[in-house]
């Protein structure tokens, strides 16, 4: 893999992080994220559209006219979250509930539209694709490791294996909403710590 | 549902953005004053009630009698997108001054979540035409309440000593955090 190829699949999972660096795509990241699993889920669900709709954009950017640009993506992008919905419903229908209406939303993560207008319209569609899968990634393992942590706080446990007998108490607030906000703001203050070290 | 309680459930009870997390894009990003706030609430507001009558007309005329529902997704968000392109028209035309006051955050509405969302949300529930229209309203008045208030407690923490770390989102994420809390003292009201 040559240099270029490299560092655009790179790009997304740590210098650009959409999630701790962009702050992109915040509804799904604070609303989804109660357990570990229904992280990892939507962060591949997200991930999918992403390289899939990166690379339709950049095979079909010389026939788009530019003054049009944006409701064409939008098409394309609302096309892939349609399939990926209905994969969802037929083969993990209770992700596919426990995700709701965040699914759907997909649509308007601006990561995704972000991504087709500032890489996929410029760029090749091999890069495209391996843009869209570094930059996927990066939000897959930010929303992996919020709903882990929201998931060991808040439940006491992590991908539904239970630490404690049934009845302990937990700290319940970790799987509610004010604990997404908290949660999510402690992590992008050690991701500055450890980024500012480099 | 009573009217009412629409109303209360959805500013208070289930805020959409403090416990549904929708619209948190414009919520984090416009909400350094409370002057840019407060337009972008109304925008909202014009806008959600304008898209909840449109995406009803769309969906029970076009959809629903043609077997087209799992078109649903594409066509809300062509339709809230285009609405919101006339809405920019139209109101450079007729009330320039309103187009002043509001017109910077018209194209910013086209990706808040908050607005697709709540026209799923309002298929999902089976809502009548006059039910979907109070719903989209309380939503979006639960939006400007929140985005409101939160403007307020940033500017007061903006004249405060933030340690370093802490300095811009993650503190603001905090903040919400606590107003989130804050809203939750409403749940079980009218339950």
């Amino acid at each position: 893999m040559d240099k270029t190829s490299k560092e655009n699949l790179t790009r997304g999972i740590i210098r650009e992080n959409p999630t701790f660096v962009m702050l992109l795509g915040m509804c799904p990241t604070l609303g989804v994220t109660t357990s570990a699993l229904n992280g990892l889920g939507m962060g591949l669900a997200t991930m999918f559209v992403l390289a899939l709709s990166n690379m339709a954009v950049s095979s079909f950017k010389n026939v788009i006219p530019d003054g049009v640009r944006i409701p064409a993506y939008i098409v394309i992008i609302a096309s892939f979250v349609t399939v990926i919905e209905m994969l969802m419903a037929a083969y993990v229908p209770l992700l596919h509930r426990a995700l709701g209406i965040y699914i759907p939303l997909i649509v308007v993560n601006c990561i995704i539209l972000g991504r087709a207008e500032a890489f996929a319209s410029k760029n090749s569609i091999g890069q495209s694709l391996l843009d869209g899968i570094g930059m996927g990634l990066g939000f897959t393992i930010a929303l992996f490791l919020l709903g882990s942590i929201r998931e060991i706080l808040g439940s006491g446990s992590f991908l539904g294996y239970n630490f404690f007998d049934e009845g302990a108490e937990t700290i319940l607030m970790f799987i509610m909403p004010p604990g997404a906000f908290l949660v999510l703001g402690f992590l992008i203050v050690i991701f500055n710590r450890i980024k500012g070290a480099k | 549902m009573s009217y009412a309680m629409i109303f209360i459930a959805a500013i208070f009870v289930n805020n959409i953005v403090l416990s549904q997390f929708l619209g948190i894009c414009p919520f984090l990003g416009v909400s350094k004053k409370i002057s840019t706030s407060v337009g972008m609430g109304f925008a909202v507001m014009f806008v959600m009630t304008l898209s909840s009558i449109a995406t009803y007309a769309i969906y029970h005329g076009l959809l629903l009698p043609y077997n087209l529902q799992y078109m649903i997704t594409v066509v809300f968000i062509l339709v809230i997108a285009s609405l919101v392109q006339v809405v920019e028209i139209i109101m450079k035309k007729m009330t320039p001054s309103l187009y002043q006051a509001l017109g910077i955050f018209l194209p910013l509405i086209t990706t808040n979540c908050a607005v697709l969302g709540i026209a799923i949300l309002s298929v999902q529930k089976e809502l009548s035409l006059a039910e979907t229209v109070c719903y989209n309203l309380a939503n979006a008045m639960g939006f400007t309440l929140a985005i409101v208030l939160f403007a307020g407690l940033r500017e007061r923490l903006s004249r405060t000593k933030i340690p370093q770390a802490l300095q811009g989102t993650p503190i603001a994420l905090i903040t919400a955090g606590l107003l989130s809390m804050a809203f939750m003292g409403f749940s079980g009201v009218g339950n």
